[in-house]
Protein backbone atom coordinates (compact mmCIF):
# COMPACT_ATOMS: atom_id res chain seq x y z
CA UNK A 1 0.00 0.00 0.00
CA UNK A 2 1.50 3.29 -1.10
CA UNK A 3 2.00 5.97 1.55
CA UNK A 4 -0.16 9.06 1.41
CA UNK A 5 0.87 12.64 2.08
CA UNK A 6 -1.44 14.81 4.19
CA UNK A 7 -2.68 16.33 0.92
CA UNK A 8 -3.86 13.04 -0.59
CA UNK A 9 -7.58 13.82 -0.15
CA UNK A 10 -7.07 17.30 -1.57
CA UNK A 11 -5.41 15.83 -4.69
CA UNK A 12 -8.30 13.44 -5.21
CA UNK A 13 -10.86 16.22 -4.82
CA UNK A 14 -8.97 18.21 -7.48
CA UNK A 15 -9.14 15.26 -9.88
CA UNK A 16 -5.45 14.43 -9.59
CA UNK A 17 -4.42 11.29 -11.46
CA UNK A 18 -2.75 9.31 -8.73
CA UNK A 19 0.20 7.01 -9.39
CA UNK A 20 2.61 5.16 -7.19
CA UNK A 21 5.94 7.00 -7.07
CA UNK A 22 8.75 5.50 -4.97
CA UNK A 23 6.22 4.03 -2.56
CA UNK A 24 4.02 7.14 -2.36
CA UNK A 25 0.57 7.71 -3.84
CA UNK A 26 1.16 10.97 -5.72
CA UNK A 27 -0.58 13.02 -8.43
CA UNK A 28 1.22 12.77 -11.78
CA UNK A 29 -1.11 15.44 -13.21
CA UNK A 30 -4.46 17.10 -12.59
CA UNK A 31 -5.52 18.52 -15.94
CA UNK A 32 -2.58 18.38 -18.32
CA UNK A 33 1.19 18.21 -17.81
CA UNK A 34 1.71 20.91 -20.45
CA UNK A 35 -0.89 23.28 -18.93
CA UNK A 36 0.61 22.80 -15.47
CA UNK A 37 4.12 23.34 -16.82
CA UNK A 38 2.98 26.55 -18.53
CA UNK A 39 1.29 27.79 -15.34
CA UNK A 40 4.63 27.58 -13.55
CA UNK A 41 6.48 29.38 -16.36
CA UNK A 42 3.92 32.16 -16.70
CA UNK A 43 1.95 32.37 -13.42
CA UNK A 44 2.25 30.08 -10.41
CA UNK A 45 1.98 26.37 -9.63
CA UNK A 46 1.65 24.41 -6.40
CA UNK A 47 3.39 21.10 -5.89
CA UNK A 48 2.92 18.69 -3.02
CA UNK A 49 6.44 17.50 -2.22
CA UNK A 50 5.64 16.21 1.23
CA UNK A 51 7.08 12.84 0.30
CA UNK A 52 10.59 14.24 0.56
CA UNK A 53 12.58 13.34 3.67
CA UNK A 54 14.02 15.60 6.35
CA UNK A 55 16.95 14.54 8.52
CA UNK A 56 18.10 16.74 11.37
CA UNK A 57 21.38 17.21 13.20
CA UNK A 58 21.04 19.20 16.37
CA UNK A 59 23.19 20.08 19.33
CA UNK A 60 26.82 21.07 19.74
CA UNK A 61 28.86 19.86 16.75
CA UNK A 62 25.84 19.58 14.43
CA UNK A 63 27.42 21.73 11.75
CA UNK A 64 30.77 19.90 11.80
CA UNK A 65 29.05 16.50 11.69
CA UNK A 66 26.72 17.39 8.82
CA UNK A 67 29.39 19.27 6.91
CA UNK A 68 31.56 16.16 6.69
CA UNK A 69 28.68 14.22 5.12
CA UNK A 70 27.86 16.74 2.40
CA UNK A 71 29.98 18.07 -0.43
CA UNK A 72 29.09 21.74 -0.08
CA UNK A 73 30.29 23.92 2.79
CA UNK A 74 27.85 24.87 5.54
CA UNK A 75 30.64 26.62 7.45
CA UNK A 76 30.58 29.33 4.75
CA UNK A 77 26.83 29.80 5.15
CA UNK A 78 25.10 32.28 7.35
CA UNK A 79 22.36 31.11 9.68
CA UNK A 80 19.20 31.18 7.57
CA UNK A 81 21.04 30.01 4.47
CA UNK A 82 20.73 26.73 2.58
CA UNK A 83 22.97 24.94 0.10
CA UNK A 84 22.51 22.35 -2.62
CA UNK A 85 24.92 19.48 -2.01
CA UNK A 86 25.74 15.87 -2.70
CA UNK A 87 26.04 12.95 -0.32
CA UNK A 88 28.78 10.86 -1.88
CA UNK A 89 30.16 7.36 -1.47
CA UNK A 90 33.87 6.82 -0.92
CA UNK A 91 33.98 6.36 -4.73
CA UNK A 92 32.80 9.94 -5.27
CA UNK A 93 29.47 8.76 -6.68
CA UNK A 94 26.09 9.78 -5.33
CA UNK A 95 24.22 8.41 -2.36
CA UNK A 96 21.81 11.29 -2.97
CA UNK A 97 21.56 14.99 -3.75
CA UNK A 98 20.16 17.18 -0.98
CA UNK A 99 19.44 20.68 0.25
CA UNK A 100 21.03 21.44 3.63
CA UNK A 101 19.51 24.18 5.80
CA UNK A 102 21.62 25.97 8.40
CA UNK A 103 19.36 27.27 11.17
CA UNK A 104 22.43 27.68 13.35
CA UNK A 105 25.73 25.92 13.92
CA UNK A 106 23.78 23.67 16.27
CA UNK A 107 20.85 22.88 14.02
CA UNK A 108 21.13 21.59 10.45
CA UNK A 109 18.25 20.10 8.46
CA UNK A 110 19.04 18.00 5.40
CA UNK A 111 16.22 17.50 2.89
CA UNK A 112 16.59 14.31 0.86
CA UNK A 113 14.83 12.55 -1.99
CA UNK A 114 11.85 10.40 -1.00
CA UNK A 115 13.29 7.49 -2.97
CA UNK A 116 16.49 7.57 -0.92
CA UNK A 117 15.31 8.61 2.52
CA UNK A 118 15.74 5.29 4.33
CA UNK A 119 19.05 4.61 2.58
CA UNK A 120 20.32 8.11 3.36
CA UNK A 121 19.31 7.90 6.99
CA UNK A 122 21.04 4.53 7.44
CA UNK A 123 24.11 5.88 5.63
CA UNK A 124 24.19 8.98 7.84
CA UNK A 125 23.80 6.85 10.97
CA UNK A 126 26.78 4.77 9.97
CA UNK A 127 28.97 7.63 8.73
CA UNK A 128 28.12 10.56 11.03
CA UNK A 129 30.97 11.34 13.42
CA UNK A 130 29.63 13.18 16.44
CA UNK A 131 26.01 14.25 16.41
CA UNK A 132 23.48 11.53 15.62
CA UNK A 133 21.01 12.17 12.78
CA UNK A 134 17.29 12.21 13.59
CA UNK A 135 14.71 11.31 10.94
CA UNK A 136 12.18 14.16 11.11
CA UNK A 137 10.39 13.27 7.87
CA UNK A 138 7.06 12.62 9.57
CA UNK A 139 7.12 16.09 11.11
CA UNK A 140 7.05 17.97 7.81
CA UNK A 141 4.76 18.45 4.87
CA UNK A 142 6.15 20.50 2.01
CA UNK A 143 4.45 22.61 -0.64
CA UNK A 144 6.50 24.14 -3.46
CA UNK A 145 5.03 27.40 -4.78
CA UNK A 146 6.77 28.19 -8.03
CA UNK A 147 6.44 30.71 -10.83
CA UNK A 148 6.72 34.43 -11.52
CA UNK A 149 3.60 35.12 -9.42
CA UNK A 150 4.62 32.87 -6.51
CA UNK A 151 6.23 35.53 -4.37
CA UNK A 152 3.30 37.93 -4.72
CA UNK A 153 0.85 35.18 -3.86
CA UNK A 154 2.64 34.11 -0.68
CA UNK A 155 3.28 37.71 0.33
CA UNK A 156 -0.47 38.33 0.46
CA UNK A 157 -0.72 35.48 2.99
CA UNK A 158 2.14 36.42 5.32
CA UNK A 159 3.55 39.29 7.36
CA UNK A 160 7.08 37.99 6.77
CA UNK A 161 8.82 40.35 4.32
CA UNK A 162 9.66 37.99 1.46
CA UNK A 163 11.78 40.60 -0.32
CA UNK A 164 14.31 40.11 2.49
CA UNK A 165 14.68 36.39 1.73
CA UNK A 166 17.24 35.95 -1.03
CA UNK A 167 17.82 32.88 -3.17
CA UNK A 168 18.72 29.86 -1.04
CA UNK A 169 17.83 31.80 2.11
CA UNK A 170 15.00 30.97 4.44
CA UNK A 171 12.96 32.35 7.31
CA UNK A 172 10.34 31.02 9.70
CA UNK A 173 6.91 32.48 10.19
CA UNK A 174 3.20 32.01 9.60
CA UNK A 175 1.77 31.78 6.08
CA UNK A 176 -2.05 31.75 6.03
CA UNK A 177 -1.86 31.19 9.78
CA UNK A 178 0.33 28.11 9.41
CA UNK A 179 3.80 28.14 10.92
CA UNK A 180 6.23 27.52 8.03
CA UNK A 181 9.84 27.25 7.10
CA UNK A 182 9.80 29.63 4.13
CA UNK A 183 12.64 28.71 1.79
CA UNK A 184 13.48 30.52 -1.45
CA UNK A 185 14.39 27.35 -3.29
CA UNK A 186 12.85 25.21 -5.98
CA UNK A 187 13.27 22.72 -8.78
CA UNK A 188 11.65 24.50 -11.70
CA UNK A 189 13.95 27.34 -12.78
CA UNK A 190 11.34 29.88 -11.70
CA UNK A 191 11.30 32.14 -8.68
CA UNK A 192 9.31 30.91 -5.70
CA UNK A 193 9.39 29.26 -2.34
CA UNK A 194 9.21 25.87 -0.76
CA UNK A 195 7.03 25.94 2.35
CA UNK A 196 7.62 23.33 5.04
CA UNK A 197 4.87 23.00 7.62
CA UNK A 198 3.44 20.54 10.15
CA UNK A 199 1.53 17.75 8.32
CA UNK A 200 -1.67 18.56 10.19
CA UNK A 201 -1.66 22.09 8.76
CA UNK A 202 -0.74 21.19 5.19
CA UNK A 203 -4.27 21.08 3.84
CA UNK A 204 -5.12 24.46 5.38
CA UNK A 205 -2.04 25.99 3.73
CA UNK A 206 -2.72 24.27 0.38
CA UNK A 207 -6.34 25.45 0.29
CA UNK A 208 -5.36 28.99 1.24
CA UNK A 209 -2.75 29.11 -1.55
CA UNK A 210 -5.23 27.74 -4.10
CA UNK A 211 -7.93 30.22 -3.07
CA UNK A 212 -5.70 33.30 -2.83
CA UNK A 213 -3.91 32.26 -6.02
CA UNK A 214 -7.05 32.20 -8.15
CA UNK A 215 -6.42 35.79 -9.24
CA UNK A 216 -2.91 34.74 -10.33
CA UNK A 217 -4.09 31.74 -12.33
CA UNK A 218 -2.61 29.26 -9.88
CA UNK A 219 -2.66 25.58 -10.83
CA UNK A 220 -1.98 22.51 -8.74
CA UNK A 221 0.83 20.66 -10.52
CA UNK A 222 1.79 17.00 -10.52
CA UNK A 223 4.98 15.03 -10.85
CA UNK A 224 4.77 15.19 -14.65
CA UNK A 225 5.19 18.96 -14.78
CA UNK A 226 7.79 18.84 -12.02
CA UNK A 227 9.86 16.53 -14.23
CA UNK A 228 9.47 18.52 -17.47
CA UNK A 229 10.28 21.79 -15.67
CA UNK A 230 13.43 20.46 -14.05
CA UNK A 231 14.53 18.74 -17.27
CA UNK A 232 14.34 22.06 -19.16
CA UNK A 233 16.73 23.45 -16.52
CA UNK A 234 19.00 20.37 -16.64
CA UNK A 235 18.49 19.97 -12.90
CA UNK A 236 19.63 16.47 -11.98
CA UNK A 237 17.17 13.83 -10.80
CA UNK A 238 18.60 11.08 -8.62
CA UNK A 239 18.11 7.70 -10.26
CA UNK A 240 18.12 9.31 -13.71
CA UNK A 241 21.01 11.73 -14.13
CA UNK A 242 22.95 11.04 -10.97
CA UNK A 243 23.42 7.75 -9.18
CA UNK A 244 26.02 5.58 -7.48
CA UNK A 245 27.69 4.81 -10.82
CA UNK A 246 28.73 8.33 -11.84
CA UNK A 247 30.87 10.77 -9.87
CA UNK A 248 29.89 14.30 -8.97
CA UNK A 249 32.48 15.65 -11.41
CA UNK A 250 31.19 13.49 -14.24
CA UNK A 251 27.71 14.83 -13.44
CA UNK A 252 28.99 18.41 -13.83
CA UNK A 253 28.35 19.09 -10.16
CA UNK A 254 31.91 20.02 -9.24
CA UNK A 255 30.57 23.42 -8.20
CA UNK A 256 28.82 21.89 -5.18
CA UNK A 257 31.92 19.93 -4.14
CA UNK A 258 34.18 22.11 -1.99
CA UNK A 259 37.38 20.09 -2.20
CA UNK A 260 39.29 22.50 0.06
CA UNK A 261 36.77 22.95 2.84
CA UNK A 262 37.96 22.31 6.40
CA UNK A 263 37.47 18.68 7.41
CA UNK A 264 36.86 17.54 3.84
CA UNK A 265 33.93 15.25 2.99
CA UNK A 266 33.26 11.63 2.12
CA UNK A 267 34.30 10.97 -1.47
CA UNK A 268 36.64 13.94 -1.65
CA UNK A 269 39.83 11.99 -2.44
CA UNK A 270 38.41 10.37 -5.56
CA UNK A 271 37.12 13.72 -6.82
CA UNK A 272 40.46 15.45 -6.17
CA UNK A 273 42.24 12.76 -8.17
CA UNK A 274 39.65 12.87 -10.94
CA UNK A 275 39.87 16.64 -11.08
CA UNK A 276 43.63 16.46 -11.54
CA UNK A 277 43.43 13.72 -14.19
CA UNK A 278 40.30 14.90 -15.98
CA UNK A 279 37.03 12.99 -16.32
CA UNK A 280 36.46 10.47 -19.10
CA UNK A 281 32.74 11.13 -19.47
CA UNK A 282 30.44 14.03 -18.80
CA UNK A 283 26.76 14.71 -18.36
CA UNK A 284 25.63 16.97 -21.20
CA UNK A 285 22.44 18.56 -22.45
CA UNK A 286 21.50 17.94 -26.06
CA UNK A 287 18.77 18.64 -28.57
CA UNK A 288 17.57 16.12 -31.11
CA UNK A 289 17.97 17.49 -34.60
CA UNK A 290 16.05 14.53 -36.03
CA UNK A 291 12.53 13.51 -35.09
CA UNK A 292 11.64 11.73 -31.88
CA UNK A 293 11.86 12.20 -28.13
CA UNK A 294 14.88 11.09 -26.10
CA UNK A 295 14.03 8.99 -23.04
CA UNK A 296 15.88 7.65 -20.00
CA UNK A 297 17.92 4.58 -20.95
CA UNK A 298 18.14 5.14 -24.71
CA UNK A 299 21.65 4.44 -26.05
CA UNK A 300 23.87 7.25 -27.33
CA UNK A 301 25.82 6.22 -30.45
CA UNK A 302 28.80 7.67 -32.27
CA UNK A 303 29.49 6.20 -35.70
CA UNK A 304 27.19 3.31 -34.81
CA UNK A 305 29.03 2.42 -31.60
CA UNK A 306 27.38 2.76 -28.20
CA UNK A 307 29.28 5.44 -26.29
CA UNK A 308 26.80 6.60 -23.68
CA UNK A 309 23.24 6.73 -22.46
CA UNK A 310 20.37 9.16 -22.18
CA UNK A 311 19.52 9.83 -18.53
CA UNK A 312 16.50 12.14 -18.98
CA UNK A 313 14.56 13.53 -21.90
CA UNK A 314 11.31 15.07 -22.92
CA UNK A 315 9.69 17.31 -25.43
CA UNK A 316 10.25 20.54 -23.52
CA UNK A 317 6.87 22.27 -23.22
CA UNK A 318 8.53 25.72 -23.02
CA UNK A 319 11.50 25.18 -25.33
CA UNK A 320 9.20 23.26 -27.69
CA UNK A 321 12.01 20.95 -28.74
CA UNK A 322 13.02 17.39 -27.90
CA UNK A 323 15.77 17.85 -25.33
CA UNK A 324 17.75 15.36 -23.33
CA UNK A 325 20.48 14.84 -20.78
CA UNK A 326 23.03 12.05 -20.97
CA UNK A 327 26.53 10.83 -20.30
CA UNK A 328 28.95 10.98 -23.23
CA UNK A 329 32.74 10.62 -23.58
CA UNK A 330 34.47 13.91 -22.73
CA UNK A 331 35.53 14.43 -26.37
CA UNK A 332 31.81 14.58 -27.30
CA UNK A 333 30.84 16.88 -24.45
CA UNK A 334 31.61 20.26 -25.95
CA UNK A 335 28.87 22.46 -27.32
CA UNK A 336 28.19 21.65 -30.95
CA UNK A 337 29.39 18.03 -30.71
CA UNK A 338 27.11 15.63 -32.54
CA UNK A 339 26.06 12.06 -31.89
CA UNK A 340 23.00 9.86 -32.39
CA UNK A 341 20.36 8.74 -29.93
CA UNK A 342 19.02 5.28 -30.68
CA UNK A 343 15.23 5.43 -30.63
CA UNK A 344 13.49 2.14 -31.37
CA UNK A 345 16.54 0.79 -33.25
CA UNK A 346 16.85 3.97 -35.33
CA UNK A 347 19.73 6.45 -34.91
CA UNK A 348 18.40 10.00 -34.52
CA UNK A 349 20.94 12.85 -34.76
CA UNK A 350 21.53 15.10 -31.75
CA UNK A 351 23.74 18.06 -30.91
CA UNK A 352 25.20 19.20 -27.58
CA UNK A 353 23.78 22.59 -26.57
CA UNK A 354 24.20 25.13 -23.80
CA UNK A 355 22.14 24.52 -20.70
CA UNK A 356 19.78 25.27 -19.12
CA UNK A 357 17.67 24.58 -22.19
CA UNK A 358 15.13 27.10 -20.92
CA UNK A 359 16.11 30.70 -20.41
CA UNK A 360 13.67 33.45 -19.57
CA UNK A 361 13.43 35.92 -22.42
CA UNK B 1 -13.72 9.22 -16.80
CA UNK B 2 -14.10 6.92 -19.75
CA UNK B 3 -14.82 9.46 -22.46
CA UNK B 4 -17.18 9.26 -25.37
CA UNK B 5 -17.72 5.94 -27.22
CA UNK B 6 -19.38 6.53 -30.61
CA UNK B 7 -21.89 3.82 -31.58
CA UNK B 8 -20.72 3.77 -35.19
CA UNK B 9 -17.18 2.56 -34.49
CA UNK B 10 -15.52 -0.77 -33.71
CA UNK B 11 -12.98 -1.11 -30.90
CA UNK B 12 -9.99 -3.13 -29.70
CA UNK B 13 -9.05 -3.96 -26.15
CA UNK B 14 -5.90 -1.87 -26.73
CA UNK B 15 -8.17 1.20 -27.08
CA UNK B 16 -7.95 1.73 -30.82
CA UNK B 17 -11.06 2.43 -32.87
CA UNK B 18 -11.86 1.44 -36.46
CA UNK B 19 -14.38 3.16 -38.74
CA UNK B 20 -15.49 1.20 -41.78
CA UNK B 21 -15.82 3.33 -44.90
CA UNK B 22 -16.66 1.05 -47.86
CA UNK B 23 -13.64 -1.12 -48.49
CA UNK B 24 -11.42 0.99 -46.28
CA UNK B 25 -11.01 1.37 -42.52
CA UNK B 26 -9.93 4.50 -40.68
CA UNK B 27 -8.02 3.86 -37.44
CA UNK B 28 -7.41 6.01 -34.36
CA UNK B 29 -7.24 5.83 -30.58
CA UNK B 30 -10.23 6.22 -28.29
CA UNK B 31 -11.16 9.14 -26.05
CA UNK B 32 -10.30 6.92 -23.10
CA UNK B 33 -6.85 6.21 -24.57
CA UNK B 34 -5.98 9.87 -25.10
CA UNK B 35 -7.29 10.69 -21.65
CA UNK B 36 -5.10 7.98 -20.10
CA UNK B 37 -2.06 9.02 -22.14
CA UNK B 38 -2.25 12.68 -21.25
CA UNK B 39 -0.83 15.37 -23.53
CA UNK B 40 0.29 13.69 -26.75
CA UNK B 41 3.55 15.23 -27.95
CA UNK B 42 4.75 12.84 -30.63
CA UNK B 43 3.30 10.28 -33.01
CA UNK B 44 5.24 7.82 -35.11
CA UNK B 45 3.00 7.00 -38.06
CA UNK B 46 3.18 3.89 -40.22
CA UNK B 47 4.37 4.29 -43.82
CA UNK B 48 1.90 4.38 -46.67
CA UNK B 49 2.10 0.97 -48.33
CA UNK B 50 3.10 -0.83 -45.14
CA UNK B 51 1.40 -4.15 -44.45
CA UNK B 52 -0.14 -4.43 -41.00
CA UNK B 53 -1.19 -7.50 -39.05
CA UNK B 54 -4.19 -7.50 -36.75
CA UNK B 55 -2.90 -6.99 -33.22
CA UNK B 56 0.54 -6.07 -34.54
CA UNK B 57 2.39 -2.92 -33.54
CA UNK B 58 2.15 -0.29 -36.26
CA UNK B 59 3.17 2.98 -34.66
CA UNK B 60 4.06 4.79 -31.47
CA UNK B 61 2.36 7.51 -29.54
CA UNK B 62 4.22 9.51 -26.91
CA UNK B 63 2.89 11.72 -24.18
CA UNK B 64 5.01 14.02 -22.03
CA UNK B 65 5.79 11.08 -19.75
CA UNK B 66 5.22 7.81 -21.56
CA UNK B 67 5.79 5.90 -24.78
CA UNK B 68 2.93 3.64 -25.95
CA UNK B 69 2.69 1.28 -28.90
CA UNK B 70 -0.20 1.44 -31.35
CA UNK B 71 -1.73 -1.90 -32.33
CA UNK B 72 -3.56 -2.43 -35.58
CA UNK B 73 -7.21 -3.47 -35.25
CA UNK B 74 -7.07 -5.33 -38.58
CA UNK B 75 -4.67 -6.78 -41.10
CA UNK B 76 -4.21 -4.84 -44.29
CA UNK B 77 -2.29 -2.26 -46.24
CA UNK B 78 -1.83 1.35 -45.15
CA UNK B 79 -3.25 3.60 -47.87
CA UNK B 80 -3.20 6.96 -46.05
CA UNK B 81 -1.68 8.43 -42.92
CA UNK B 82 -2.62 11.58 -41.02
CA UNK B 83 0.51 13.64 -41.65
CA UNK B 84 -1.06 16.62 -39.86
CA UNK B 85 -0.39 14.81 -36.57
CA UNK B 86 3.36 15.26 -37.01
CA UNK B 87 3.04 19.01 -36.49
CA UNK B 88 0.01 18.86 -34.20
CA UNK B 89 0.07 15.64 -32.20
CA UNK B 90 -2.27 17.18 -29.59
CA UNK B 91 -5.10 16.82 -32.11
CA UNK B 92 -5.31 13.29 -30.73
CA UNK B 93 -6.30 14.80 -27.38
CA UNK B 94 -8.71 17.38 -28.74
CA UNK B 95 -10.47 15.29 -31.40
CA UNK B 96 -9.59 11.60 -31.08
CA UNK B 97 -12.44 10.36 -33.30
CA UNK B 98 -12.17 13.09 -35.93
CA UNK B 99 -9.12 15.14 -36.91
CA UNK B 100 -7.01 12.92 -34.63
CA UNK B 101 -7.38 9.85 -36.87
CA UNK B 102 -4.08 8.01 -37.41
CA UNK B 103 -4.21 6.03 -40.64
CA UNK B 104 -6.45 4.45 -43.23
CA UNK B 105 -6.21 0.77 -44.13
CA UNK B 106 -7.32 -1.47 -46.94
CA UNK B 107 -8.19 -4.57 -44.90
CA UNK B 108 -7.01 -7.88 -46.32
CA UNK B 109 -9.40 -10.10 -44.38
CA UNK B 110 -12.94 -8.84 -43.78
CA UNK B 111 -13.61 -11.74 -41.41
CA UNK B 112 -11.37 -10.03 -38.84
CA UNK B 113 -14.05 -7.39 -38.34
CA UNK B 114 -16.03 -9.89 -36.30
CA UNK B 115 -13.18 -9.95 -33.78
CA UNK B 116 -13.62 -6.27 -32.91
CA UNK B 117 -15.88 -4.96 -30.15
CA UNK B 118 -18.93 -2.79 -30.64
CA UNK B 119 -19.48 0.33 -28.55
CA UNK B 120 -21.45 -1.55 -25.87
CA UNK B 121 -18.75 -4.20 -25.43
CA UNK B 122 -16.00 -1.59 -25.33
CA UNK B 123 -17.97 0.42 -22.77
CA UNK B 124 -18.17 -2.69 -20.61
CA UNK B 125 -14.44 -3.25 -20.95
CA UNK B 126 -13.78 0.26 -19.66
CA UNK B 127 -16.20 -0.20 -16.77
CA UNK B 128 -14.46 -3.39 -15.71
CA UNK B 129 -10.94 -2.04 -16.03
Amino acid sequence: MARRTPLNEAHRRLGGRMVEFVGWDMPVQYSSVIAEHEAVRTAVGLFDVSHMGEIEFSGPGALETANKLITNDLSKCADGQAVYAGLLNDQGTFVDDVVAYRFSAERILIVVNASNKDKDFAWMQSRAEGVKPVDRSDDFAQIAVQGPKAVGLIQRLTQVDLSKIGTYRFAEGPVAGVQCLISRTGYTGEDGFELYCPPGDAEKLWEALLKEGQQDGVKPCGLGARDSLRTEMKFALYGNDIDDQHTALEAGLGWICKLDKPGGFIGREVLAKQKAEGVKRKLVGFELTGSGIPRHGYPILKDGQRVGEVTSGTLGPSVKKPVGIGYVPTELATEGSTFDVEIRSRPVPAVVVKTPFWKKS
Amino acid sequence: MSGEIPQSLKYTKEHEWARIEGNRVVVGVTAHAQEALGDVVYVELPKVGATLTAGGQFGVIESTKAVSDLFSPLSGKVVKVNDALTGNPQTINSDPYGAGWICELEPSDSKELAGLMDAAAYGKLLQNS
